[in-house]
């Protein structure tokens, strides 16, 4: 699955990357994304629940549907 | 040995560079060793904006401060984190290569971020890592072994809190050592290994896992206010009752100081007109410069306090959020999620907007835009905003709320959903192509720094003064001299500008405006807000009008339906040299700004005209 499909408040980890360009990949590693790191669905945006923000790290990424559609993650069962 | 001594005596200048991501302090620790005394430059061949300070350390030394623009990786994916990139590798036309680079960094996103750092270190330039915000590392539970960072990394590391002088004093002792190390050659750094993106962050994760422990993951402060403040409703609510609060404030606080100042300019004119001898001069002084000026200048409260608003929701870390709380509409419309700061600043005025416009990585995504930009109300519409919603909207209450400020508000807003209406159209017409995208942090909430702050809102009075003073001066002298010969005797009608504004009138006519109008709107090229100060200077030399303030005069110059299709008319406004002259550079050539004009001047004579003829039908 790809951090896209993620509801709220469910702790997953990214596998890796599934970007359509290079660039966007490297944008995505630039910010703080990587394998193996832990990510969670905070908010999302009224329409579509485009955008959406992530909890990495300590901090707090919005990104848009193709951005979080390039990152694949699976679920940490707890 | 003189020549010796000489070299010792003689020291040179460190050019220092700050590199980091956005919102990392970079500009407050800037702001606190430089004292501000920043030169605000052009990199040569691009515009993107750069400060330069100079300031000395306890030893003597001197240092050049370079603030560049936030990146987060060497890659440089739009305009000016390509500068940022092409500062510290010396690859900027006109610019000394640093000698040194300060890596800033907030230490809350350390685990994040490391990886930057390693990239920076292939720059093969002498570089320390400066962990700012520690204080607020350890109240969220971060505790970073920084003699085990340095181990690892290579580098020194030094902690900071950069708003404290007791926290920037480990950095200003540790500098001064330092930079004399990076003069003399002594802290280069070893050659780099060529190293992909995805190795480098497993070796910043190592680095991370051996030096920084976070003891609990405890809901910190920014978490808890965010999940009120992002909810996708309430978010959008509370975003809505700040910028009503904020359109209140601008009517509500700046009375007495407008009182006052209008006083003042009154007093100035009496005094003018009662010691002066009649003539020319007496006419020039009091009806041209004075009536002209102050009718600019009484705005200037009603723009600091705007300004207060708008500069305390970006230091605080909310404008960001505001970004994500309407990016959803954003990508409905197809927009870039980074068109919303260039957007934002479009409120102060079009042009460092449309600048800011570079951050866009899509160029069709630039384009569009830049050609919305001036749809946001700009500072410069206020004055005119303000005359006539003073002159002709009741101040009155509507619930708990001034009708003044929802009539201002509501013009703001009609502005804003032109321009999704607008990126809508472009986006499926010329600018077809290019996924839109977001892709930022929201910053940890913080207290603005409160010397930042003033200088901030000082820098943003300052260009509105000046304005008034570059401006507003020539153009009222000049209108003062179009209005006033050759002669005066048949009114307007006879004098130059008379001449001028009946050959453009019967074009506005159609859409309620009267002559005088026609002739404001002249020299309004120049600026929006010239239009208030020349409406000023033709009332006051017409001897039909009824003296006093600008303000009554139009009450009783004006219909309702005039005034109303005026208004209506500034939603729009095309008329601003200086933003057709920022959107050539920006795109290399006048096809774009030519564009931008005629599109908006449809738009500003349609909305008029219905505005018009709407209101007659009605009877106002």
């Amino acid at each position: 699955m790809t951090l896209r499909d993620l509801s709220k408040n469910t702790p997953a980890r990214i596998l890796g990357f599934n970007a359509s360009d290079q660039d966007l990949e490297t944008r995505l590693r630039e910010i703080g994304f990587a394998e193996g790191d832990q990510v969670e669905a905070l908010h999302f945006g009224l329409f579509g629940r485009n955008p959406m923000s992530v909890r990495l790290n300590g901090a707090l990424i919005a990104l848009r549907k193709t951005e979080a559609e390039a990152v694949m993650v699976e679920i940490v069962s707890a | 040995m003189p020549d010796v001594l000489e070299v010792d005596v003689e020291q040179k200048t460190a050019r220092l560079a700050l590199l980091g991501a956005p919102n990392c302090g970079k500009t407050s620790l800037f702001n606190a060793l430089t004292g501000g005394r920043a030169k605000v430059a052009n990199y040569p061949g691009v515009t993107v904006e750069y400060r330069k300070g100079d300031f000395d350390l306890s030893n003597g030394q001197g240092i050049e401060l370079l603030d560049l623009p936030g990146v987060y990786g060497d890659c440089g994916h739009s305009m000016d984190e390509r500068v940022a990139i092409d500062a510290v590798r010396g690859k900027l036309k006109g610019e000394r290569r640093p000698d040194g680079l300060v890596f800033m960094m907030d230490a809350s996103h350390i685990t994040t971020h490391l990886h930057n750092v390693l990239q920076a270190k292939n720059y093969g330039l002498p570089m320390v890592l400066v962990l700012n915000m520690m204080d607020m590392a350890a109240r969220d539970g971060i505790d970073i072994d920084v003699g085990q960072l340095e181990a690892m990394l290579g580098i020194p590391v030094i902690s900071c809190v950069a708003v404290r002088a007791s926290g920037r004093a480990h950095l200003l002792d540790f500098l001064s050592e330092w930079t004399g190390d990076v003069l003399h050659g002594s802290a280069a750094l070893p050659d780099p290994e060529a190293e992909t993106l995805k190795d480098l962050q497993a070796k910043a994760r190592h680095i991370t896992g051996g030096a920084v422990s976070r003891i609990v993951q405890a809901e910190t402060m920014t978490q808890r206010i965010d999940k009120i403040v992002l909810h996708p409703v309430l978010g959008l609510v509370i975003l809505a009752a700040i910028l009503v609060f904020m359109f209140q404030a601008v009517y509500w606080w700046a009375g007495p100081f407008m009182d006052a100042i209008e006083g003042g300019f009154g007093w100035l004119q009496g005094t003018v007109e009662s010691v002066l001898p009649d003539g020319w001069l007496k006419s020039l002084i009091s009806d041209g410069i004075i009536a002209g000026v102050g009718s600019v200048l009484i705005f200037l409260p009603q723009i600091i306090i705007l300004f207060a608003f708008i500069l305390l929701l970006e230091a605080s870390g909310y404008m960001a959020r505001a970004a994500f709380l309407v990016d959803t509409l954003m990508a409905k419309v197809g927009l870039n999620g980074r068109a919303f700061i260039p957007l934002l600043s479009s409120f102060a005025c079009a042009i460092p907007g449309i600048m800011a416009a570079r951050t866009i990585e899509q160029e069709r995504d630039r384009l569009t835009t830049i050609l919305i930009a001036p749809l946001m109300t700009c500072a410069a519409r206020w004055p005119v905003y303000i005359m006539i919603i003073g002159a002709f909207i009741p101040n009155t209450r509507v619930g708990f709320l001034g009708l003044q400020g929802l009539v201002a508000f509501g013009l703001v807003i009609v502005g804003i959903i032109f321009a999704m209406i607008m990126a809508f159209i472009f986006k499926r017409t010329l600018m077809k192509g290019a996924k839109s995208t977001l892709l930022i942090e929201l910053p940890s909430y913080k207290m603005p720094v409160f010397k930042d702050y003033l200088m901030g809102l000082w820098d943003r009075a300052k260009i509105f003064i000046n304005r008034a003073g570059r401006i507003i001066l020539p153009a009222s002298i000049i209108i003062w001299f179009l209005a006033s010969y050759p002669t005066k005797e048949d009114g307007i009608a006879g004098t130059f500008a008379g001449m001028i504004g009946s050959v453009i009138e019967p074009i506005l006519r159609p859409i309620g405006f009267n002559l005088e109008i026609a002739i404001s709107l002249i020299p309004g090229m120049a600026a929006r807000e010239v239009v208030v100060g020349a409406l000023a200077t033709i009332y006051a030399l017409d001897s039909e009008a009824v003296d006093g303030p600008i303000r009554e005069v139009l009450q009783n110059s004006w219909s309702l339906p005039t005034a109303l299709a005026f208004l209506a008319w500034f939603v729009f406004a095309p008329q601003c040299l200086s933003t057709l002259a920022i959107m050539k550079k920006e795109t290399n050539g006048w096809k774009w700004p030519l564009f931008a004009f005629g599109y908006l001047f449809v738009l500003a004579y349609v909305a008029a005209g219905v505005t018009y003829h709407t209101a007659m039908a009605f009877g106002l």
